[in-house]
């Protein structure tokens, strides 16, 4: 009867995940969505409780303990940091994966079947690479120093294929010879948590989006795993829909890119293909401009595209975006922002810092929509973005051969507030900067849109 | 008495939990995997953050399973993992409904 009641109830709560995420594709009723998902996660975490009718104490302690500090984190994190934040949560989500498959397995003893044992072995393969790797992420993000530039040993993709064959290895062992003990769950884990960290230390900081748009899939696939484990469907339900939508993003990541998975993971960029170098490019060519030059140049004009990249984040300067967007409108231009897919350091990074500013989300154009529009443009102003911006993708031998851009070039004038002319992530020179409409303004992205708009005030 | 009637139910559940055909679970696993597609294919780019911390926070549906391990009657080993798994569960599902309630908030205010 009880039984019968708590699977009930995991029902309902699966329903309600499956309404929640639906509710999250679109922007006026993913509030709602993600409350519902909350209420489905309140249901099932009741309807556990109330099944194991034995001393809460522990659970309830526990559930204290996580709760004070994941509130404490969520509502002390800046914005700004929002990515690094996801992956400290996306890990901790793979981390219980491997406590509850592995508290299973000893509890169980030896008496286990087939598909239980590959769930354990999956689920603490998947868990364990998902904590270390989004810590791994966490760090990149973070910047803290011994992280902050991609790591390669030498041979780091052998150490890796090791590290994985060795963990598959070590599953396989445990689903054909279950007498062998928890011991070697360990053993398991500690080569997964290796292997987390040996595939995220390599990535570099713009292909973070497709990594962490990955971790978020694996932390679903986790509790699914665990779910079989355990044969609870709620899990299985839940973690296949993250797991679902974490593919589904990664997808998209990749093709913002116009690279394979495969190639994120395992393959660098090879800068020395195609393109010139810089000083050929460069030599010669650079305009720099001023604030009082580029408010000269919105005089009069009718249109204006603002292509934001992970330097306005960097720079904190989403505020003073936002001042420069106010007083563009009063000046009756329409202001409009080009949103790249991989813009930034997780997916859909700068929309969360624009509207964190009260820029309206129509106002925020993806790429693909806006290119066939910007030869009307008067002005545009490329905002801490390098790559996304970069003409040489069009030339089938560069680096970057065939990565959808933004196609600012076309604009009448392109300003490109920027501290140097030093390359972007892809390390490769970029021939916008001395394109013969680009006006390069040297300057911190912040302090220039503040300067920027001072000087279209007082124009 | 109370005992022996506790440890039965656990047994039950046990038991009970072992006569789902794997084949059946498969079938929600696959089942679910399609739904999620489905429902997820057209994110505007400006809800992929939200969408990813939110879906972030469902992962957090192992607290279900920490609960369980951690109410187990077969040792303190279980029960310490199952403490450590409910706390960082929760810390992933608390943390990730907060964060993005605060993301989809700053979207809708116009």
């Amino acid at each position: 009867m009880n039984e019968t009641w708590v699977n009930l109830a995991y029902l309902v709560a699966s329903i309600l995940f499956i309404l929640g995420m639906k509710g999250m594709t679109h922007p006026r009723t993913a509030v709602r969505g993600n409350m519902m998902s909350a209420l489905a996660m309140f249901i099932a975490v009741i309807a556990a409780a109330v099944s194991i009718e034995l001393d809460l104490v522990v659970v309830i302690v526990g559930i204290a303990i996580g709760a004070a500090i994941g509130g404490f984190l969520a509502l002390w994190v800046k914005m700004t940091a929002m990515p690094q934040m996801v992956a400290v949560f996306n890990g901790l989500g793979g981390g219980a994966s491997v406590f509850v498959a592995w508290a299973d397995l000893v509890q169980r003893g030896v008496n286990t079947d087939l598909e239980t044992s590959i769930a354990t072995a999956a689920a603490g393969l998947i868990g364990a690479v998902t904590l270390t790797g989004s810590l791994v992420a966490y760090a990149k993000l973070e910047e803290i120093k011994q992280f902050r530039n991609p790591i390669r040993l030498p041979m780091h993709q052998l150490i890796s294929a090791g590290l994985a064959v060795g963990a598959i290895a070590i599953g396989v062992a445990i689903v054909q010879w279950p007498d062998i003990g928890p011991g070697i769950y360990l053993l398991l884990i500690l080569f997964a948590a290796a292997l987390g960290v040996a595939l995220v230390t390599p990535i570099g900081g713009a292909d973070m989006p497709v990594v962490i748009a990955l971790l978020n899939s694996y932390s679903g696939l986790a509790a699914a795993a665990t779910g079989f484990v355990i044969h609870n469907n709620v899990l299985i339900i839940a973690g296949s829909l993250v797991g679902a939508s974490g593919l589904i993003l990664t997808s998209i990541m990749c093709k913002a890119m116009n690279r394979s998975l495969f190639n994120v993971i395992f393959g660098g960029i090879d800068a020395s293909a195609g393109g010139g170098s810089e000083d050929d490019i460069y030599a010669g060519k650079i305009k720099s401009t001023s604030a009082e030059e580029v408010a000269m140049l919105m005089d009069g004009i009718q249109s204006v595209v603002i292509i934001p990249g992970y330097g306005m984040a960097v720079a904190q300067a989403q505020h003073a975006v936002r001042d420069l967007y106010q007083q563009l409108q009063a000046r009756d231009i329409d202001v409009k922002f080009a949103i790249h897919p991989v813009a930034g350091r997780m997916p859909g990074h700068m929309n969360v810092l624009l509207a964190e500013v009260d820029i309206p989300y129509e106002k925020l154009v993806e790429s693909d929509t806006i290119n066939p529009t910007l030869d009307t443009v008067d002005v545009a102003i490329v905002l801490g973005a390098n790559d996304v911006v970069n003409p040489v993708a069009r030339d089938p031998d560069s680096a970057i051969a065939g990565m959808p851009i933004v196609d600012v070039d076309k604009c009448r004038t392109v300003v490109v507030i920027k501290r140097s002319l030093s390359p972007g992530f892809a390390k490769i020179a970029n021939p916008l900067f001395a394109a013969d409409n680009t006006l390069m303004f040297f300057s911190d992205g912040k302090e220039a849109v503040e300067e920027l708009v001072k000087a279209v005030k007082e124009y | 008495m109370m005992d022996i009637a506790l440890i039965l139910s656990q047994v039950e559940v046990v038991a009970s939990n072992h006569t789902v055909p794997f084949m059946v679970v498969l079938t929600i696993f696959v089942l679910a995997v399609f739904i999620g597609f489905e429902v997820i294919t057209k994110v505007p780019p400006t809800l992929h953050t939200p969408l990813m911390s939110g879906s972030n926070a469902i992962s957090g549906i192992t607290i279900v399973g920490a609960i369980l391990a951690a109410a187990s009657t077969s040792g303190t080993i279980s029960t310490i993992f199952g403490f450590i798994a409910i706390v960082m569960a929760t810390v992933n599902v608390v943390g990730g409904y907060l964060v993005t309630h605060r993301m989809l908030r700053m979207f809708k205010k116009k």
